[in-house]
């Protein structure tokens, strides 16, 4: 078994996912020949030919909206779009469609669409190449929003989304398509969607996160370990629907708790987990909720870009406040 | 001197005039013979405008939402679900009944869909057809993405969709037509324009002569044809489905018709439609032509018209008893919100049911 990266576990998941289904067809712009611009990808083409991995045309709309037409006749689309900002365009065919057929149908007609692209910033791309629109799809009905964050859960989640009979969003965090590396058997096994993964088991405060953020995230709780604290670090993973009961429990223990997003702050998936708290969770929280996001504003281009995302060193600050609260 | 690097021409068929005579001056298909087939439709399309009144007067006594009539737009629709084969896809727009009640969509379900009831798009037609499509031209994607299903696992099957005029100046359809020609789907483009937006009338929607030579832009042959002229119509549609069938790709058809009616039941078309141009649109509707064609050919007579009215109202009338019935008697139980959003509900939802289901039966309280 080797060891692979985050974007080999989606490759590995995406083959798998085409041999054990012949309904299963890639869908995107130069997801073919060139194997996708971030290589997720390669190799697909010549194993399973033109006919499954399709190269398409330069229009987004036609992807989303071709993906919910193929679905609704049994087929199962992996759709790409090739980079998050370039996702706006097919949010009609997202949100007013796929999210709905099933149910305006009655359960005559069904939208089983994977639509996955690469999310997020800091690896020095172009303008809207950056984004984390994870909020906008979270917020539609009847659309799953899953997000991988280490090689073994993007194998997993991504066979578990291909092979859901009803719409699934799966961002990739791009910046860590290559951080980690990590030992999956391509097993076939799919991984629990809906549900929240712990990534570290601890007692003096809570740090929950989803996607690239599970990085700094993971840093921060090295150097609050350091200092002799008890640190849990739950992976979203799912960001909808949302496994509150997890980070509930969770904070049952700790009292305290860190919600760490790079997507602006403002009606963020950080704001929807801390109301969550709010409610369930306020008799056991020893100290104010805090979020650590990105700020409100446009994604700046690649020389700020790093300073408007959550650091380890923001992370730790906004524990250590929350500890000194008795 | 420029060379020209290409050149195009639209074709425009009429068969049937306006007077009901047949065209002289060229070959008529030989459907125009087919007596059976044209008045088998002619009824469709005389229930199809029963049904419409019905709808119309059911919103106006309060008793159906907003509804969008077919008013003038039977030729052109039950033309498309006659060309249509069980097992092909329609994807229609939102008032196309004509070709729905050809495919075996009850009137009754219309009635559920505008009477604000997601029965109705769980309909009796096939399973396989895409429901009413309200954002404007999405639906041609769908289809698109029908036909490409259907060319991967190589069934001889076509998706058929229909766009308005206005719906033709919005992307989805021009990629639907750059999708049928870069893969050369089984995909027909119907474009039945009706020369009103909602308010914008067609001329101010764009300045090109025809709006088929969308279709030819994205290189797709592409024809229009008279879209009150039943014969045109389903020749048309045969022509372009078997082609589509026999792998020979996607077509489009504008049909040039006329909204009779207001865009939708909520709407005045009277504050931006003058009314001589309406009446002069009545001349040319496409009932009143067909009838007199088949009465001169000895195919129908006035005997088998009352007949088929008095047919049509009782029809319609069970129709409606049948909507009302439903509705007033066997409503959907608030948990019918919840029960079709995923195969399996998620957690937040099985929550959410339970406490929506707890005030539900609370009497009734919301």
């Amino acid at each position: 078994m080797a060891a692979i990266t985050l974007i080999d576990g989606i490759t590995m998941a995406l083959a798998r996912a085409m041999e054990e289904d012949p309904a299963v067809v890639m869908f995107g712009e130069d997801v073919g020949v060139n194997g996708g611009v971030f290589r997720a990808t390669a190799g697909l083409y010549d194993k399973f030919g033109e006919e499954r991995v399709i190269d398409t045309p330069l229009a987004e709309v036609m992807i989303a909206g071709m993906s919910v037409g193929m679905a609704a006749q049994h087929m199962k689309p992996v759709a790409e779009a090739q980079f998050c900002g370039f996702t706006m365009p097919m949010i009609d065919h997202i949100m007013c469609h796929a999210g709905r057929l099933r149910n305006r149908t009655r359960g005559r007609m069904s939208c089983p669409m994977v639509l996955r692209f690469p999310s997020g910033g800091g690896i020095h791309a172009p303008e809207h190449h950056s984004e984390s629109p994870e909020a906008l799809f979270a917020h539609m009905p009847g659309v799953r929003v899953v997000i991988p964050s280490s090689p073994s859960r993007a194998y997993g989640l991504m066979l578990a989304a291909i092979r859901d009979p009803d719409p699934v969003i799966v961002m990739e965090p791009k910046r860590i398509y290559r951080w980690q590396k990590e030992e999956v058997a391509d097993d076939g096994e799919e991984l629990p969607m809906d549900v929240c993964y712990t990534l570290r088991d601890g007692n003096d405060i809570t740090l929950v996160t989803w996607g690239s953020m599970v990085k700094e995230t993971q840093e921060a709780a090295d150097q609050l370990e350091e200092q002799g604290l008890s640190v849990e670090v739950i992976d979203v993973a799912t960001v909808s629907p949302l496994d509150m009961e997890t980070i509930i429990e969770s904070v049952e223990r700790t009292g305290r708790c860190v919600i760490v997003q790079e997507a602006p702050k403002h009606c963020g998936v950080a704001s929807e987990i801390a109301a969550g708290l709010a409610d369930a969770g306020i008799w056991h929280l020893h100290a104010p909720v805090k979020r650590v996001c990105g700020y409100d504003v446009v994604m700046p281009l690649y020389r700020n870009e790093m300073k408007y995302m959550p650091s380890a060193r923001r992370i730790v600050d906004a524990a250590k406040e929350i500890l000194e609260v008795s | 001197m420029a060379q020209t690097a290409a050149a195009f021409k639209v074709d425009y068929f009429q068969f049937l005039k306006p007077d009901g005579k047949l065209v002289e001056d060229q070959q008529v298909p030989a459907l125009a013979k087919d007596f059976d087939r044209l008045t088998e439709l002619y009824k469709l399309m005389v229930l199809t405008r029963s049904f419409d009144k019905k709808a119309v007067a059911l919103q106006r006594t309060g008793k159906l939402g907003t509804y969008a009539s077919s008013l003038g737009h039977e030729a052109a629709h039950v033309s498309i679900g006659a060309a249509m084969k069980e097992e092909d896809c329609f994807a229609p727009m939102y008032r196309e009944y004509g070709a729905q009640f050809y495919r075996g969509v009850k009137m009754s379900e219309v009635l559920l869909y505008w009477g604000g009831d997601e029965r109705g798009s769980d309909f009796s037609g096939p399973e396989h057809d895409f429901a009413w499509c309200v954002p404007i031209a999405t639906q041609c994607l769908h289809a698109a993405g029908a036909a490409m299903a259907f060319k991967l696992k190589k069934e001889e099957r076509v998706a058929v969709t229909v766009v308005g005029d206005g719906g033709s100046s919005k992307g989805d359809f021009l990629e639907a037509i750059n999708a049928g020609s870069a893969w050369k789907l089984p995909l027909v483009l119907v474009i039945v324009n009706n020369q009103w937006a909602i308010s914008v009338p067609r001329k101010k929607q764009n300045t090109a002569a025809t709006l088929a030579q969308k279709g030819i832009a994205g290189g797709l042959p592409s024809i229009q044809v008279d879209g009150n002229d039943l014969i045109a119509c389903l020749w048309a549609m045969d022509k372009a489905i078997n082609a589509a069938r026999r792998g020979k790709g996607a077509f489009v058809i504008e049909m040039l018709t006329y909204r009779l009616s207001d865009h939708t039941t909520a709407d005045d078309a009277r504050r931006y439609r003058p009314s001589d141009e309406v009446d002069e649109a009545w001349d040319k509707e496409p009932l009143s032509r067909l009838k007199t064609y088949l009465v001169e050919q000895g195919a129908w007579n006035e005997e088998q018209e009352e007949e088929l009215l008095g047919e049509c109202k009782q029809w319609v009338q069970q129709a409606a008893d049948e909507y009302l019935e439903m509705i007033e008697n066997d409503p959907q139980p608030v948990t019918a919100m919840f029960d079709y959003m995923f195969k399996e509900l998620p957690h937040d939802l099985i929550e959410q049911r339970s406490y929506a289901q707890d005030y539900a039966e609370d009497g009734g309280q919301h």
